[in-house]
């Protein structure tokens, strides 16, 4: 069951093009991370599915019913460039940005007092945001864009910010939204949070999708046959062993073994390489090594961008 | 619409309580009041003295032609200029006329010598008495007798009066109407300005601290700009209703407080406040009980249902007019420095319909009065100029009309250029990336 669904959606500035028949599917009750380099569109893409801006072609689905004003209520949306009045008290003002998602004066006072007490930030409760530290203020901006129970959560580099410590808390929290229910799309530069996080991805670049899918399909698509290796021996030795079309990635020496990464040839299977050298060497481990998102993101990225300016 | 009521509630409320609007709902009332007693109390100390004035007639023309009057004594001496002067100090006199002796001409300048300000009146009564003795002198040169001059002379006097439809006379009187409307304008053109400047703050606010982008995921931001339009205007009313009744206690306090100790005729000015001391001034001659009464008939004659009613439409749509457009350009800079160039637009039109009052109030039924009083950029201030001299409904329908239509114009203008430039940041912005937000589509 798919929570939002977008259909060829366009969107055009001026004669910049920020987004160009784009369409994906967001499955219920997961984390969606939409990525790209800067300026692919994804911001853009945010603020049509929170009605900011209107795309001129294409249409969108929450639910299956077509996006309306009424499902502004139903998502919750932390941008990447956000802020707070800084002359108003922290309680007043979270209460006013809960009551703009139409939640009742009564019911977001007693959300936000356990919210607060969750994050250790009751005691601001009367303070101006002006006196609060920047993680603090975060931390408010993150209550208020949770607080109405949405559907659908949107956040944006959610972590910048927040120290390592405040970042694991985040990350409970938001794993624990998922569980509760909510679907959540997640906007970052941060790779290995992607991975920690994300059951699927997106990819855009130049206001196109350019990858789509499982984080752990997509691994297993763009893996290089490369393995590694931990044994007892000597490099060199090793080399003389492995056939030319085996390619030597690295070699490092661990603890008086050797921790190796091989390539391996075209249509051959690492039993081959087993066989090969199980009668040489000690072995201790053999595992096969999965591109990081963050190979797979530059290695996309890169390659669009060739294929871009040779058409 | 119950978004946009919470978003006009906190602009109304944040305004509202901060220092400074308190602080100047006090200090506003205090100046207004001081304004207003001051002068009177200052003239009432001044008028308890006497004043001695020396004059040193070298022609012998003036002898005994300036008669004492109220407090002004004269007294004639015949020494040297020089003379006189040593002697200004021990004597104690106010002030020395010397009249220069010339030879072939008549005589048609002299010097007044004090060691303080004259003041106006005491200079036109010397004046006056001059020119009449001159004049007369004149006559006689020429053969005529002033005093056949005198009884052929018909003091005729016009009074205006205006015609109203149910058939009711008034009297109308130019210097009361001059003294209301460019009050009202100058009323209208100061809310504009305070309270414009107050929702263009208000924007750059919102967008420099970044918060903006989290409202508009729950409000549109037509809603936002015009929460903030209506929230600011209702902080203005607020001010102005605090500034009148203050003023008025004030006022009311210190009259019924000093009344027994000034003299009736200066209490009685008190209670008709600034208005009349204004026109009184305006009155060349001295006022005297039945002029004091004609006055404050003139203030009852002026059409207070119309006044009223269109200063509070003025002052409205003025304000919203010219509020979008400041929100539009509030939405379009990164701070508050950078909208010196997209404030032209909005200040040229107000500044010139403050210049063009002075023209107006003498010439009310001028063409051009007439056009500036319908072009909705400048008919806030001029209408209110012209009002009190008798507008036809038909072109205060017309004015209005079309006021509301510009109002309408300008906001949805703003609000296109506001809702992109809202989320634009560290972009340099120029009119022509305006017009590009403007024929932007949804």
């Amino acid at each position: 069951m798919e929570i939002l669904t977008a259909e060829n959606v366009s969107k055009e500035f001026s004669n910049h093009k920020a987004l160009d028949a784009f369409s994906i599917s967001i499955p219920q009750q997961s984390i969606f991370g939409l990525l790209g380099p800067n300026g692919a569109g994804k911001t853009t893409f945010i603020r049509i599915i929170n009605q900011i801006l209107n795309p001129d072609t294409g249409k969108i689905f929450l639910n299956g019913e077509r996006l309306r004003p009424k499902h502004i209520a139903s998502i919750g949306y932390l941008p990447e460039e956000r802020g707070l009045y800084k002359k108003m008290k922290v309680g007043e003002q979270a209460l006013y940005l809960a009551q703009l998602k139409g939640i009742t004066k009564k019911d977001a006072t007693e959300k936000l007092k356990d919210w607060f007490r969750k994050f250790d930030i009751l005691p601001w409760w009367n303070r101006k945001v002006e006196e609060l530290s920047k993680g603090m203020q975060q931390k408010i901006q993150f209550v208020v864009t949770v607080l109405h129970n949405p559907k659908l959560l949107i956040f944006d580099e959610p972590f910048s910010g927040f120290d390592p410590i405040n970042v694991n808390i985040l990350k409970d929290e938001i794993l624990k939204l998922r569980e509760e229910g909510a679907t959540i799309i997640f906007s970052t530069h941060n790779m290995s949070s992607v991975e920690e996080l994300c059951d699927n991805i997106v990819l855009i670049d130049n206001a196109k999708k350019i990858l789509e899918g499982r984080v752990d399909d997509l691994k297993m698509e763009f893996k290089s046959d490369v393995y590694e290796l931990i044994l007892k021996g000597s490099g060199t030795r090793l080399k003389g062993i492995l056939p030319d079309a085996y390619e030597m990635i690295s070699v490092q020496a661990i603890n008086g073994l050797k921790e190796v990464r091989v390539k391996l040839p075209a249509g051959s299977s690492p039993n081959e390489l087993l066989q090969t050298l199980i009668p040489e060497f000690e072995i201790h481990s053999f595992h096969e090594i999965l591109p990081s998102m963050n190979d797979i993101f530059i290695e996309q990225v890169n390659k669009n961008k060739t294929k871009y300016k040779a058409g | 619409m119950g978004k946009t009521s919470l978003i006009i509630q906190r602009e109304y409320l944040s305004r509202v309580k901060k220092k400074s609007f308190i602080i100047m709902s006090i200090l506003g009332p205090l100046l207004m009041a001081a304004m207003m007693i001051v002068p009177i109390y200052v003239a009432t100390l001044e008028s308890d003295e006497e004043k001695n004035i020396e004059i040193l007639d070298e022609t012998g023309w003036f002898y005994n032609k300036f008669k004492d009057k109220d407090k002004l004594k004269f007294t004639y001496t015949f020494t040297d200029l020089e003379t006189a002067k040593q002697e200004f100090f021990e004597k104690e006199i106010h002030a020395l006329l010397y009249i220069p002796k010339t030879e072939l001409s008549l005589p048609t300048t002299a010097t007044l010598y004090s060691d303080k300000q004259v003041n106006i009146q005491v200079k036109d009564y010397l004046e006056n008495i001059m020119e009449t003795v001159v004049e007369n002198k004149k006559l006689e040169a020429s053969g005529i007798d002033p005093q056949v001059l005198k009884s052929a002379e018909v003091n005729f006097r016009l009074s205006t009066m205006t015609i109203e439809e149910d058939g009711e006379e008034k009297k109308s009187f130019t210097e009361v109407s001059m003294v209301l409307g460019i009050f009202a304008g100058i009323m209208i053109y100061f809310f504009i300005f305070l309270f414009g400047a107050q929702v263009m703050r208000g924007v750059i606010e919102e967008k420099t601290s970044r918060i903006v982008e989290i409202i508009v995921s729950s409000v549109r931001p037509f809603q936002l700009m015009m929460g903030k339009i209506v929230g600011i205007a209702l902080v203005g009313l607020t001010q102005f209703l605090i500034w009148i009744v203050f003023t008025l206690i004030i006022v009311t306090g210190f009259t019924t407080a000093f009344s027994d100790k000034l003299p009736a005729e200066t209490a009685e000015k008190f209670s008709a406040g600034n208005q009349l001391m204004q026109v009184e001034q305006l009155q060349q001659n001295a006022p005297s009980q039945d002029e004091i009464t004609k006055v404050f008939e003139a203030i009852f004659s002026v059409n207070y249902n119309v006044m009223i009613f269109s200063f509070i439409i003025y002052f409205l749509g003025g304000y919203l007019l010219y509020a979008a457009l400041f929100a539009a350009i509030g939405s379009a800079v990164d701070n508050e420095t950078d909208t010196q160039q997209f404030m032209l637009p909005i200040t040229i039109p107000m500044i010139f319909a403050i210049i063009m009052a002075q023209f107006v109030i003498n010439n009310p039924e001028s063409s051009m009065s007439f056009w500036l009083s319908i072009i909705p950029l400048t008919s806030p201030i001029i209408m209110m100029v012209r009002i009190p001299f008798g507008v036809p409904y038909w072109e205060l329908g017309l004015s209005i009309g079309l006021l509301i239509l510009g109002f309408l114009a300008t906001t949805w203008l703003a609000g296109k250029i506001y809702r992109t430039g809202i989320l634009m940041y560290g972009t340099k912005v120029n009119y022509k990336t305006l017009w590009k937000w403007i024929r932007l589509r949804d």
